[in-house]
């Protein structure tokens, strides 16, 4: 399957791949809208590590075997059968953050807003078909691409 | 000839999805003593507090039975393991032939004697779907409820509890909450916060006897205090259902003997799951890991095993997210260093009781051996993986106790291998 990898050479770590992946994951979809209007505040799902000069941004690996979903209380947590990639059910999800206990990269993240629950990297599957990080990376440090390509 | 399942949680239910990857043919047949779809045991306190509805407890899809081909006994209770003729008995003396039989039985609430327990109403466990409706039937906003034990249980049972009824006191024979996954520090931490929430708590005692006619009407506790009781849950612990396993004659120490692929002593018998004991290797002891997320992979590989493939479980060690409250934990492994083995280990310990946060290391041999978070829980995996992978944090630029600590404290190579599986840095 194809997933973002990124290349820690280029990142500048301008964390622009943040704000719209946070958009990208907004009701509005709309930058100015998400931000200024809606109740639920836009939130990343991609990390951006910086300790400069080094820094990359991280997200949701899609694992084959993935953890989260093994270690998953509630089965919120699948892997979509056809497309390979690992996404939240979002109503059936308690926020109890057993996926980020067992998740070594550290790429689930938590939404208190409203009801609890673990946010991740969708690949933009519903709205894209390139990932909304990808796409905005200034640098083109995030490639979305087979593995080996 | 069949495969047959004894349970209806994690490790039964991922040992069906794992021997469907491999065998997608031979009747797999299903059998619980519950009378319900598989549902998350973990999440019985939010249906006590509303937080889920039994639709919303599913663990895996309406269809799922149907899906994986299984034919499902629920409501039935097996009886007996007859191994000689590859059969298990019903309670009814229906016979199901197995060709390999998983036991994935779970865990049964602990109940010592206590004075006074049988005979009464309003005494209860909280362990099962079961228990939660019907303790959400009972209790009354003016019940003054008891719950002995202050585990995961017993708190995750006063939390579900607490919008039901106004008085609700907590009696624990330890001198602190959670003992087995938080150290003092943080348990004094928990323990607060959830006393701010209204729940009482009565340490270094328990029960000595229940008094009241038809129904529990008040304790006296071990240290000659009674108090008034209108529903006591029972939440000491539990133990592994072993029952039908250790009258057939497999190996039963504190749980079901089993060996890396999940096989009993017994030919094509397997066990899965918080019915087992497996190795510990936080602590270096066999014990019983009674966690939702090890029973799952135990179950796969159990299942693969009984499909004919290659699977072995390897290292395991306790592990726990949880929360009380609002307030988030993640432990795992080691989280507390007897003072005899102390100059073996290394403690890194960051904190703020007031602001209710902490960050605890365990460290041997430059190896994280375990960790405690409260509250500051984000990307706890990776110091989970720390743990499993053994690797030495000497490799690791940044501490461990760092709130930027992440992926950018390993070295390049480590980096690369770990998060980019195949990508390029």
């Amino acid at each position: 399957m194809k997933r973002v990898y990124a290349n820690e050479t280029y990142c500048v770590g301008c964390k622009l791949c943040e704000i719209h992946c946070a958009v990208a994951h907004s009701e509005s979809k709309d930058i100015i809208k998400a931000y200024k209007k809606e109740k639920i505040k836009p939130m990343p799902r991609i990390v951006v590590e910086d300790d400069m000069p080094i820094s990359f941004a991280l997200q949701c690996r899609h694992c084959e075997d993935a953890p989260c979903i093994k270690a998953c209380i509630t089965g919120a947590m699948q892997k979509g059968e056809q497309t390979g990639i690992v996404t939240n059910e979002e109503n059936r999800c308690v926020g109890c953050w057993t996926c980020i206990l067992v998740c070594p990269f550290g790429a689930i993240v938590r939404n208190e807003q409203g009801k609890k629950v673990a946010a991740k990297c969708d690949l933009c599957a519903e709205i894209e078909d390139t990932p909304a990080c990808v796409k905005n990376c200034p640098n083109e440090a995030l490639k979305y691409e087979e593995e080996g390509e | 000839m069949a495969y047959v399942i004894i349970g209806n949680a994690a490790a039964a239910i991922s040992a069906v999805e794992s021997i469907r990857k491999i065998d997608t043919k031979k009747p797999i047949i299903l059998i619980s003593d519950e009378p319900y779809h598989t549902y998350s045991r973990p999440l019985i306190s939010y249906y006590l507090g509303d937080k889920v509805t039994e639709d919303t407890m599913r663990y895996r899809g309406e269809n799922f039975y149907k899906k994986h081909n299984v034919t499902t006994y629920f409501g039935k209770k097996v009886v007996e393991i007859i191994c000689d003729k590859k059969q298990v008995r019903l309670e009814d003396d229906t016979f199901i032939s197995y060709d390999k039989l998983l036991i994935a039985t779970g865990s049964k609430p602990f109940v010592p004697p206590m004075k006074g327990l049988t005979g009464k109403e309003n005494i209860h466990t909280f362990l099962k779907l079961e228990d939660a409706v019907e303790l959400k039937q009972k209790v009354k906003k003016d019940m003054r409820v008891v719950i002995v034990g202050a585990g995961l249980i017993g708190l995750k049972a006063a939390e579900g509890l607490h919008k039901l009824c106004d008085d609700i006191t907590v009696v624990e024979l330890a001198d602190s909450v959670l003992s087995t996954i938080l150290d003092r520090k943080a348990a004094d931490i928990v323990q607060k916060h959830i006393t701010q929430e209204g729940i009482k708590f009565i340490f270094n005692t328990t029960i000595s006897e229940i008094e009241g006619e038809t129904k529990v009407e008040k304790l006296t506790l071990q240290d000659g205090r009674v108090i008034p009781c209108d529903l006591l849950v029972v939440a000491i612990g539990v133990r592994p259902n072993v029952d039908i396993a250790q009258t057939a004659g497999i190996d039963v120490n504190r749980g079901i003997v089993v060996d890396d692929s999940m096989q009993t002593n017994i030919a094509d018998i397997y066990a899965a799951g918080d019915v087992t004991e497996s190795l510990d290797v936080a602590s270096d002891t066999r014990r019983v890991l009674a966690l939702w997320p090890n029973a799952y992979r135990q179950g796969e590989v159990a299942g693969c095993s009984m499909a004919g493939g290659d699977a072995i479980f390897d290292s395991a060690f306790a592990m726990n997210a949880i929360g009380f409250f609002g307030l988030p934990m993640i432990t795992a492994g080691l989280v507390n260093v007897d003072e005899t083995q102390a100059e073996q280990y290394e403690v890194q310990l960051v904190y703020d009781e007031e602001e209710k946060w902490i960050k605890k290391f365990i460290i041997k041999q430059n190896q994280l051996k375990g960790f405690i978070l409260i509250s500051k829980v984000d990307r706890a995996g990776i110091y989970t993986s720390l743990i499993k992978e053994g690797i030495d944090i000497r490799q690791l630029d940044r501490a461990l106790t760092s709130d930027a600590f992440g992926l950018i404290a390993f070295s390049k190579e480590l980096r690369a291998e770990k998060m980019l599986k195949g990508g390029r840095i």
